[in-house]
């Protein structure tokens, strides 16, 4: 397994670069950190939409939430494989694609963590700000965003951690990350698939295990942090963190 | 300075208030008492729009506070709150919590806005807690700090709901001194509160409220003394042999 | 891809339209058969857990791989790698007898099981303690207590998990397409392929997985209601 290892190992970090695109592992926490923040803003304006007061805003939003959760991650990529190049006019490449079907994806669910967060937040809070004047906007800016947020740190990260393991998918539709190199090296050998698919799985496991860790690291700072007044939103049951779908 | 005519509340099929009419004069102190339940609670909410009301008027210095067309932000910055939960803002310093209204409502210079608050933390006996976090206080404290926070919009008039319930008892005595300051310095106070030894002290009238109504307004010493009502009688003679 | 008349007039062909039964068959097939695996091995996952730290270690191990591992991965692990450790008697066997579909099912419902063996735990530490204790004041034996008086509660509490978990399930049926199972994505790709009809080609399982779905959630919450309103009447 150390052959593969020393000699392909690079190829599994950083795919052809710089011979050509960037790929590998490299491309997967790309990809993975991109997705995260273009979705942060989406969640966040789901998660409003869907407590608003205007009933359009409220039931669109559900629409949204429960269609994406509806359907397989899978077909949302393909989805945004056809429809992307009918929308903007040009091809983007297929790291490109995922990353917009992952936005698409967790902006429905970081959108019903944060959501659950908001709704956590003692109404106290609320109540305290506007009756000092502070408006709508102010009050959540101020008051209760930073709290929401603060305290679904380890929610957000459960959502990462899922994320780098959705992006696996992209090697279908032909994007060279880890999974697709693992493709590749599997191509090449073709007599030992079982070390390269492990030596991959390992991979993962690295990265998911030590953000998994550190999530729950940050769940107890901010349990300790906030003793007594709004605890922490816990990093999501397993159910929330089940699968790549 | 506050007006109540007709007024009437429903929560569903339950009726929290029940055609109350009543007037608040301005530098006026008056608290509300009466058994769990009778609306105390309700009724105060409803001065800055925190509950809403299904019948009659509410004004606060001549402005009807349930309009529609009235900036509800504005109105709720010359009335102070103080909740039972106080509700101070955990992720600001205590400091930062005072400020941060004067600054994002009033639009004041955030520096002024710093220093008014200091001398505000000053006046409760907590100026040198200006950098700690709300957790970091005791119920005591963390009231007199919101009561900063109220009194740093400089309203007129100011709004207790039960400020001393939630503390425990050793604390309730600092949290009333700078009340019954606030009283002597002549703000308008509207207070729901058990503590009727502060009634007496300080209260220019006292409302009795049971089921929804009032059902006697009187000033502390007679309303003690000789309460009329049948309910308030029962009331009096409770509180004086728990 | 242009939409004119044409492009749905591929899902009027009978073809096509045995193609999309069969595929959904075929989703449907791969769905119960990891569910039921999935379930059964999720138990006895969260009954092993009780024994002891060796049982307790090696069940963490077996969750924490099946969380931290893409299922993807956990696929192409089960149906490149594992043939190839297999001894070479075996493996024509294997390559005969034993196609994408059994990977499948294997990857899916022990990737399910490791969930669902969580979710039971969570369900059982819901169970109040002296439950075991008076099971077994009453002469009945741990397993008994375990299987009369525990699980059943320990499901009850864990239900919206496990509901939870099952509409996952359902969905990651899609991922077998990678290993040419011939399920709604898989036929998908193929009719457009075919006929280049591809919005129609896509329409059809994405309706088709929204209705599952919300079928699976009404039948969740149905469960729900069942389970407390018994609860609720024996009082």
């Amino acid at each position: 397994m150390f052959e593969i290892l020393s000699h392909y190992g690079i190829s599994l970090l950083i795919g052809q670069y710089p011979q050509g695109p960037l790929g590998g592992i490299a491309l997967t926490l790309l990809m993975s950190i991109a997705a995260l923040l273009l979705a942060f803003p989406v969640a966040i304006g789901i998660a409003l939409a869907r407590m608003s007061p205007i009933a359009a805003l409220r039931r669109s939003s559900a629409i949204y939430v429960y269609f994406v959760r509806g359907v397989p991650l899978l077909l949302l990529i393909f989805w945004a494989y056809f429809m992307l190049p009918l929308v903007t006019g040009f091809n983007a490449p297929a790291s490109v694609t995922v990353v917009c079907a992952l936005v698409i994806y967790e902006g429905a669910y970081l959108g019903e963590s944060i959501r659950g967060a908001l709704a956590a937040l003692p109404v106290g809070q609320v109540e305290a700000a506007r009756s000092l004047g502070l408006g709508y906007w102010s009050t959540l800016r101020r008051v209760v965003l930073p709290q929401a947020l603060y305290n679904c740190l380890p929610s957000i990260m459960n959502q990462f951690i899922l994320i780098v393991k959705n992006t696996s998918l992209a090697y279908i539709i032909g994007a060279h990350e880890a999974t697709f190199s693992a493709n590749q090296i599997n191509a090449q050998l073709l007599t030992r698939p079982f070390e390269v698919y492990m030596i991959l799985a390992a991979i993962y496991f690295a990265i998911c295990f030590s953000l998994s860790r550190l999530s729950h690291g940050i769940e107890r700072r901010i349990a300790a942090k906030r003793s007594g007044h709004v605890t922490a939103i816990p990093s999501a049951e397993p159910h929330i963190a089940s699968v790549t779908s | 300075m506050i007006e109540f005519t007709h007024v009437r509340k429903w929560y569903g099929h339950y009726q929290a208030l029940d055609d109350v009419t009543e007037r608040v004069g301005q530098g006026e102190v008056v608290v509300v008492c009466g058994p769990s339940g009778s609306g105390k609670s309700t009724l105060i909410r409803t001065i800055n729009r925190l509950e809403a009301i299904q019948a009659g008027t509410i004004t606060v210095d001549g402005t009807d506070v349930n309009n529609r067309q009235i900036n509800v932000n504005k109105l709720r910055s010359r009335i102070g709150f103080v909740f039972q939960q106080f509700n101070l803002f955990p992720h600001l310093s205590v400091q930062e919590n005072i400020a941060l209204a004067p600054v994002n409502v009033l639009h004041r210079d955030r520096r002024e806005a710093s220093s008014r608050a200091l001398e505000l933390l000053d006046k409760v006996g907590l100026a040198h807690k200006a950098q700690a976090y709300p957790a970091q206080l005791s119920g005591g404290q963390q009231q007199r700090v919101a009561i900063a926070r109220a009194l740093a919009m400089d309203p007129p008039v100011m709004l207790f709901d039960e400020p001393t319930s939630a503390l425990d008892p050793e604390m309730v005595g600092e949290v009333l001194q700078v009340m019954k300051q606030l009283a002597k310095d002549g703000m308008t106070m509207v207070c729901v509160t058990h503590e009727m030894g502060f009634a007496r002290e300080v209260a220019d009238r006292v409302w009795f409220m049971a089921d929804g109504q009032v059902l006697e307004r009187a000033d502390p010493t007679s309303f003690f003394q000789s309460p009329v009502h049948p309910r308030a009688q029962k009331f009096v003679a409770d509180i004086r042999s728990p | 891809m242009v939409f004119t008349s044409q492009t749905f007039e591929i899902l009027t062909e009978r073809h096509t339209q045995w193609l999309f039964a069969k595929a959904l068959l075929t989703t449907v097939e791969l769905f119960i058969t990891s569910g039921v695996v999935a379930f059964l091995l999720g138990s006895a996952l969260a009954v092993l857990r009780l024994f002891g730290r060796t049982g307790s270690f090696l069940v963490s191990g077996f969750v924490e791989y099946h969380r931290n591992v893409p299922i993807i991965v956990q696929i192409l692990v089960w149906y490149f790698g594992v043939p190839q450790i297999f001894p070479a008697q075996w493996q024509d066997w294997t390559n005969d007898h034993l196609g994408g579909f059994f990977f499948a099912v294997v990857a899916l419902s022990l990737n399910a099981a490791a969930y669902i063996s969580e979710d039971l735990r969570s369900g059982f530490r819901a169970v109040p303690n002296g439950q075991m204790e008076a099971g077994q004041a009453l002469g009945m034996s741990y397993l008994q207590t375990m299987r009369l008086v525990l699980m059943p509660q320990a499901i009850r509490a864990a239900l919206p998990a496990l509901v939870n978990q099952s509409l996952s399930l359902f969905k990651s049926t899609s991922l077998a397409m990678a290993i040419g199972v011939g399920e709604l994505m898989y036929i998908a790709l193929q009719i457009d392929g075919e006929t280049y009809a591809t919005f129609a080609a896509f329409l059809v399982p994405t309706i088709f997985y929204l209705v599952c779905t919300l079928a699976l959630m009404f039948f969740g919450a149905w469960l729900q209601r069942r389970g407390t309103a018994r609860v609720l009447r024996a009082r």
